[in-house]
């Protein structure tokens, strides 16, 4: 029986010293002198992660993630608050850590699951499920120190999605393998958040943790920001990024959102005023206002469409849709018209954004910044509304 | 597939349920002991994974364990039997049945002093009851002990020395002992070691000392003879009566030579000094280890 994880006002900090005194001489030199100075990596952070849900921490490098993650797993202890949960947990803070080289990975599974505190009958039983996960089947009696650092990963995952956590901490381990295998794992993440397991999961990938995660926790030199909706929260981290000078959209190296593009207002015209929701085949209409402060004449307006899943369902801008913007400055009203939304029943984001023509230059990006929804569908599976029909008979 | 693959067999095992701590209070030592216990596994797969690891990749592998007390057989034969001349009769069963056990103390000491430090990105990375690492390496010097008595049995039935049987009763509760001595000193050093990495420099030294105090190479009887009545301040080294009922019972002198001519009684009491250093020690050793736990990620 598992708990909610309950992560109460936490405070780490650290001692960095100048430099570790580390011997008895240098500790009697160094007597009386603090030669370290303090680092607040966590600073009074309390949420709580449901039970059997899946909560996202992003936060940029030395925001303090990692750190919780490590106090979580235990393997750093808290100096304020606490920490309390109940139940199995597993974490995956860094692939096989337990491994040793000059052990085979046989043996190695053997010592990671006892790591792990299972018994060796234990790990009898899932033995098979490993190997064949890692797809390592053929190295197995190697000893480790040959596997390439991929292969190394992948029987490190493959061993802690074995054991069926009731809690499982993962710390942006997925960037291990290929693409077919961080796939697999997403599924596998996949299966658990079906069986009922409580993940709390470390991303640099706001894509990622939007698409995983029921609710996102913000960290920000060591305080938490936000906490609660996804969109909400990625909004708080883009900010925190934002204030940081760092790029908004620094994934895909795009210049910072600068300013002389504003959003200052935005709406979605429903077809039906005494409803909230639309059917696939009625008119949407989005309206967005900006205060331009500059005049621009290399400027194009985007829109994108997401599902819950933060899948992007379509993406588009006035230069794709065909309109040239030769100059604008001031207040400008941008509208965009859908004769219909082959969208099947589900609520979608819309998110805004205004580039230079080559995308190098961002003038403003907001994400997610309104929902629509479909009320009325096919009863159809996926995203999208296909307009299909079916013919069936019997040949002779 | 794979998904009908895990739906069909049977619930994955699980990892032991762990309630979480938080900095407001530190676990007791039998809460400290019983995680330990659920660990137990864990404590034989280190051990064997220290074994293992030890002499991969080498030819002789673990007859290398008993090549040591071989060379100190020979080299110490030589020098005391032909050299020094010692009236101490078949010297070599004297000598090997007190340094069996000392080497058994001496290799688990510095093994669990320097265990911790060994297994620093372990530590840092997984939880799991820290002691464990000690505890496994005093268990792979309990091996390695195992393996010389071959030795020692070898040379007995060479030199047709035989045992006192009555003696040999002693041996397990003095085998005890010198686990309870270990395994107190051993948690406590490995700890202070990530603190402080001079412990296992000055350790070498002290273990140094320790071995010459304790009469191994030369017997019991001029300690006796040289303190008096100030005998018992001989027994403040808690190895002492260990390694004096390893002598009486392997050795089984005549009365009169080596060792006082005292019943078992006097041997078993004085184990009853070794029992208690040892309680105390994981008592301290096991508290103190508690209080350092929370920082040894952090300062390994």
């Amino acid at each position: 029986m598992t708990t909610d994880i309950v992560i109460d006002s936490v405070t780490k900090e650290f001692r960095i010293h100048d430099q570790q005194a580390k011997s008895i001489k240098e500790r009697f030199i160094s007597m009386g002198r603090s030669s370290y100075s303090e680092f607040l990596a966590l600073d009074d952070v309390s949420f709580e992660v449901p039970r059997g849900s899946t909560v996202g921490l992003l936060g940029h490098n030395g925001s303090g993630k990692s750190t919780l993650l490590k106090c979580v797993a235990g393997t750093l202890r808290p100096n304020k608050g606490s920490i309390r949960f109940e139940g199995r947990l597993a974490a995956l803070l860094e692939l096989g850590a337990g491994f040793h080289p000059d052990l085979t990975g046989r043996e190695n599974i053997y010592l990671n699951g006892s790591i792990m505190g299972m018994s060796s009958r234990q790990v009898d039983r899932i033995f098979d499920d490993v190997v064949a996960f890692s797809e390592l089947s053929a190295f197995i009696d190697q000893q480790v120190k040959y596997y390439s650092s991929g292969m190394y990963s992948r029987l490190g995952f493959a061993m802690a999605v074995n054991v069926d956590p009731e809690i499982l901490l993962i710390d942006e381990v997925l960037a291990v393998g290929d693409e077919a295998f961080a796939r697999k794992c997403l599924d596998r993440i996949d299966q658990f958040q079906d069986a009922g397991t409580t993940i709390l999961f470390v991303s640099h990938s706001v894509e990622l943790a939007r698409e995983l995660c029921d609710q996102i926790a913000v960290l920000d030199a060591g305080r938490l920001v936000a906490f609660g909706d996804p969109n909400d929260a990625v909004r708080a981290y883009r900010a925190s990024l934002h204030e940081r000078g760092a790029s908004s959209a620094g994934d895909s190296g795009v210049i910072a959102a600068s300013g002389e593009v504003k959003l200052v207002e935005s709406s979605v015209e429903l077809p039906d005023e005494g409803r909230d929701w639309i059917r696939t085949d009625e008119i949407l209409k989005i309206h967005a206002t900006y205060e331009v402060a500059a005049r621009l004449d290399d400027i194009v307006f985007a829109v994108a469409f997401h599902d819950q899943r933060g899948t992007l369902v379509h993406s588009t801008n006035s230069t794709v849709m065909g309109t040239e913007i030769t100059e604008v400055h001031g207040r400008v009203r941008v509208t965009y018209s859908l004769a219909a939304v082959p969208l099947l029943f589900g609520s979608y984001d819309i998110s805004l954004g205004a580039h230079t023509r080559s995308g190098g230059y961002l003038y403003s990006q907001e994400d997610a910044v309104m929902r629509f929804d479909i009320g009325e569908s096919s009863d159809a599976e996926g995203i999208v509304e296909m307009p299909i029909t079916v013919a069936v008979r019997e040949s002779d | 597939m794979n998904e009908s693959q895990h739906e069909s067999r049977e619930p994955a095992p699980r990892p032991a349920p762990r309630r979480s701590v938080s900095n407001d209070e530190a676990p007791s030592i039998l809460q400290r002991l019983s995680a330990i216990w659920s660990y137990r596994e864990l404590l034989g797969n280190l051990t064997r994974k220290e074994l293992k690891v030890k002499y991969k990749n080498s030819v002789l592998g673990f007859l290398w364990s008993l090549l040591n007390p071989l060379l100190y057989l020979i080299v110490f034969s030589v020098v005391f039997q032909e050299i020094l001349r010692t009236d101490i009769p078949t010297y070599a069963i004297f000598l090997l049945s007190g340094l069996l056990v000392w080497n058994l103390f001496s290799t688990g000491l510095s093994a669990a002093t320097a265990s911790i430090v060994m297994n620093a990105s372990l530590v840092q990375k997984v939880w799991f009851p820290r002691e464990v690492l000690p505890l496994s390496s005093i268990g792979a010097a309990l091996v390695h002990f195992f393996l010389q008595t071959i030795v020692l049995a070898t040379s007995m039935v060479v030199l047709r020395h035989a045992p006192s049987p009555t003696a040999m009763l002693l041996i397990i509760p003095a085998v005890i002992c010198v686990l309870l001595i270990l395994s107190g000193l051993g948690v406590l050093l490995s700890a202070l070691n990530v603190k402080l990495r001079d412990i296992q420099h000055l350790l070498e030294l002290v273990l140094l000392a320790w071995f010459w105090f304790t009469p191994i190479v030369y017997e019991y009887l001029p300690i006796e003879e040289r303190l008096g009545s100030w005998s018992w301040l001989a027994f403040i080294n808690p190895v002492l009566p260990i390694v004096m009922v390893f002598q009486k019972a392997l050795y089984n002198p005549e009365p009169g030579v080596a060792l006082p001519d005292e019943d078992l009684l006097w041997y078993f009491r004085n184990l009853g000094f070794s029992a208690a250093a040892g309680i105390v020690l994981i008592i301290v050793g096991f508290t103190m280890f508690g209080r350092m736990e929370a920082d040894l990620a952090e300062e390994i």
